[in-house]
């Protein structure tokens, strides 16, 4: 056998020793990846996969196509922008849909959808199937209109055309307090129907006052739990982690306790003459009683990081600044905060964005004033049962906690994040 | 070879013995606290009772049973046997096609006098909305409680009076909702009660009606859970707070709080069973929705908590508290000295305007 010439370092049986090199590295990649993908399935099926589906709610719109099959592929031919009503085809086509809808109760379902766009479709449409099922023969255009005027309304028909796709982009609008014209123009809503954005820059300015005020709080308590001697600073850590394991409505209920008008701060402030008995204060179910109890609530999550990164930095860095002529201010503030920022940086992150999905506590303590997005996506979700609506929303308020992650990236850096 | 046929139906016979003693679960859905206690003294006690294979697991869901069973129907998964729903949700279910329609005279029992079920039942009740899945239990109605120790003199006594600040100083709690504050409020400012939701079709009306519930809004607080308004009142929060009936009655005849009902316009609602669709047991829950309907049982349900049956049959067999011993008659919504005035919630109008009149209301409720 002869030895190769070239100067290629190989191995024992001949390969090249990069080559070899190589097919190990693959091959522990590969074992590597075999580890993780247990997690990796987890993630898609229990994560990726159902929000996904969810966030397809909020354009999805194959009711109308599904349930009206004929209608939807014979309004096709009709033109919206002319005031004519469409043709006895596309009527008879209805009627046929109609009366199988009856039959196989889908009816409700489109009824509820397009009365999302248009109040009133629901009761049309109710009414329809009953009147629909007697219809034998022609003429069907006629006889519809005599079910119920509004058949020969054209602006039911371009509800209808417009709302045919299979895609829909009314949920977005409506989460944007907005809607689409008879014709077809993104529109305003009417002023008494908006809400949405002003819910939206609520949650925002509020969630933003609570991470604030929790980093004021927490700045303080983590730095006494990082220095004070062993002893002391367990018992601290048992008085932030008690409330903590308590139940979030436990705690909720509390604060209705404590701050209600004739509840236990009133009761004293009447008591120590502060307050007259006429001049109780309103302190509950309204943004003060939000932003207390949901300051309460997620203190615990701002003080544990930034707890755990006050503990790695060395008690010498403040001596030596001190030594080198520093007052105790300037030491704190130049050499000790900045040690801290990663720790700022996940707790500010964390305690925003649970704010702004927050719930249960803005519903029982929130009243008139101190609702957040998510209760209406609650609302949604459980009451009113419109999922597509409820989707645009989350996917709205998922796209907002994306856009201020990268903006803190940008600013601060998620590297610099440290959570323990 | 008789032998094997024999020795065969012997072990089908065993296998159907097992299959039979083994207990068949129903999985019932309502509100919890004492709204089940009711239903577990009136309907599953006696049911279980005659029935040793049946067991009935109650599962609290309230207000979040809708979600639930869209979510099991659209997956293709109902564990679900029966829900106790509202009209109002019963109607949203029954139009998305989440639950079965029913037969009134074929799965309801008759009257022990022969009426069938159809006739008994409370008109329009089984057809709720246009829709055919709801099978009515209760008369429940929302109204007015006040505290009796809040006022010198003249106390509340009609829904003129809740909205008069004036004469009844303090704070109200209503339930944030459109629903029933948008009805008080027109007839309050002096709209006659048919006319309302005639009204109510139109910007002007709703306008008017937000602009009388403008009079007291600073003085309100909203309530979105039932058990919230009884709170309010019995810890001297408000004086006077819209609140379910049969609440009511717990927080003045078993907790003795110093509170009393105003009756003036209360609020009818129904509450009853729905069925899901695609459920397993379909032919079991058929027959405890039987015994659970009849006359006897829903009569039986008035012993335990304030709320009206929903036939008429059952009204005269309607007796005592079984705990308190009070004469439960006068406590009952539908009783005819309290609903001399009734609102009744026009539910195919509601269907038609609710989400905008959610909007609408909400967006009144942030200004």
């Amino acid at each position: 056998m002869p030895t190769p010439t070239d100067d290629v370092m190989r191995t024992a049986d001949g390969t090249p020793l990069k080559i070899s090199l190589q097919r190990a590295l693959v091959r522990s990649r590969l074992r590597a990846l075999l580890l993780v993908l247990p997690l990796l399935a987890f993630v898609l099926v229990f994560f990726l996969f159902p929000i996904g589906h969810m966030l397809f709610r909020s354009v999805d719109n194959r009711i109308v196509g599904s349930v009206l099959p004929r209608t939807a592929v014979a309004i096709q031919d009709w033109d919206p922008d002319r005031a004519k009503l469409p043709d006895e085809a596309v009527f008879e086509a209805l009627v046929r849909d109609i009366q199988a809808a009856f039959k196989d109760r889908t009816l409700g379902r489109v009824g509820r959808r397009l009365n999302y766009e248009k109040p009133g479709m629901s009761s049309l449409f109710r009414k329809s199937g009953r009147g629909a099922a007697r219809i034998t023969g022609a003429p069907y255009r006629d006889r519809m209109i005599a079910i119920d005027k509004r058949w020969g309304d054209s602006s039911t028909w371009r509800l209808i055309h417009r709302e045919s796709g299979a895609l829909t982009s009314a949920y977005f609008l409506a989460a944007a307090d907005l809607k689409l014209s008879e014709r077809g123009a993104i529109v305003r809503q009417p002023e008494p129907r908006r809400i949405y954005l002003t819910l939206f820059y609520r949650t925002l300015w509020m969630s933003g006052l609570i991470t604030v005020l929790c980093l004021l709080l927490g700045y303080p308590v983590s730095y006494l739990l990082a220095t004070l001697p062993l002893r002391i600073s367990n018992l601290l850590m048992i008085l932030v982690l008690l409330p903590f394991w308590t139940s979030l409505l436990v705690r909720t209920t509390a604060w209705i306790a404590l701050l209600q008008t004739e509840g236990v701060l009133n009761d004293i402030m009447v008591f120590a003459g502060l307050l007259s008995e006429d001049g109780r204060l309103q302190m509950i179910h309204n943004k003060f009683g939000t932003v207390v109890a949901m300051v309460h609530i997620l203190l615990p999550f701002m003080i544990l990081p930034l707890y755990s990164v006050m503990k790695t930095i060395p008690p010498s860095l403040m001596r030596a600044a001190r030594s080198l002529g520093a007052t105790p201010f300037t030491a704190f503030v130049r050499v000790y905060m900045p040690n801290t920022v990663a720790g700022v940086g996940a707790g500010c992150i964390m305690v925003f964005i649970l704010s702004i999905g927050y719930y249960i506590t803005p519903a029982l303590v929130g009243g008139r004033t101190g609702t957040f997005i998510s209760n209406f996506i609650a609302l949604h979700v459980g009451e009113t049962l419109n999922w597509g609506l409820a989707a645009a929303l989350g996917a709205l308020l998922l796209g907002l906690v994306l856009a201020l992650y990268l903006i803190y990236d940008r600013i601060v850096g998620v590297d610099n994040m440290k959570l323990g | 070879m008789k032998r094997v046929w024999s020795s065969l139906a012997m072990v089908a016979a065993l296998a159907l013995a097992a299959g039979s003693a083994q207990a068949q679960n129903l999985n019932v859905v309502s509100w919890g606290g004492a709204y089940t206690a009711s239903q577990q003294q009136a309907y599953h006690d006696p049911y279980m009772a005659a029935n040793p294979g049946v067991k009935i697991v109650n599962h609290d869901l309230g207000s979040g049973a809708l979600a639930k069973l869209r979510a099991e129907v659209e997956s293709g998964k109902v564990t679900l046997d029966l829900i106790d729903m509202t009209a109002a949700d019963a109607i949203i279910a029954c139009d998305e096609g989440l639950v079965e329609p029913i037969e009134p005279d074929t799965w309801l029992a008759a009257a022990p006098d022969g009426t069938p079920a159809s006739k008994d039942f409370f008109a329009g009740t089984l057809t709720v909305g246009g829709t055919n899945c709801f099978i009515p239990q209760i008369v429940y109605s929302t109204t007015f409680g006040y505290r009796t120790d809040a006022f010198k003199g003249k106390q509340p006594s009609s829904l003129l009076d809740v909205f008069d600040l004036k004469a009844f100083p303090g704070k109200r709690a209503l339930e944030k909702r459109p629903n029933n504050n948008m009805e008080w409020a027109l007839i309050a400012d002096g709209v006659p009660a048919k006319d309302v939701y005639k009204m109510l079709s139109t910007d002007e009306g709703v306008a008017r009606a937000f602009a009388k519930l403008d009079t007291i809004k600073d003085q309100v607080i909203w309530w979105t859970k039932g058990a919230q308004p009884p709170q309010l009142l019995a810890d001297g929060e408000v004086v006077i707070a819209s609140a379910y009936n049969g609440r009511l009655f717990s927080a003045i005849v078993e907790k003795k709080q110093p509170i009393a009902i105003v009756w003036d316009w209360q609020a009818f609602d129904l509450d009853g069973w729905v069925v899901p669709k695609g459920g397993k047991n379909l032919a079991a829950v058929k027959k405890y929705v039987r015994f659970a309907t009849d006359t006897q049982r829903l009569a039986d349900q008035a012993k335990y908590i304030s709320y009206g049956p929903a036939r008429h049959s059952s009204a005269g067999l309607v007796g005592k508290h079984a705990k308190l011993g009070v004469d439960m008659k006068p406590h009952m919504p539908t009783s005819p000295e309290n609903s001399k005035t009734v609102l009744i919630s026009d539910y195919v109008w509601w269907a038609d305007h609710q989400a905008e009149l959610n909007d609408k209301f909400n967006a009144w409720l942030a200004k």
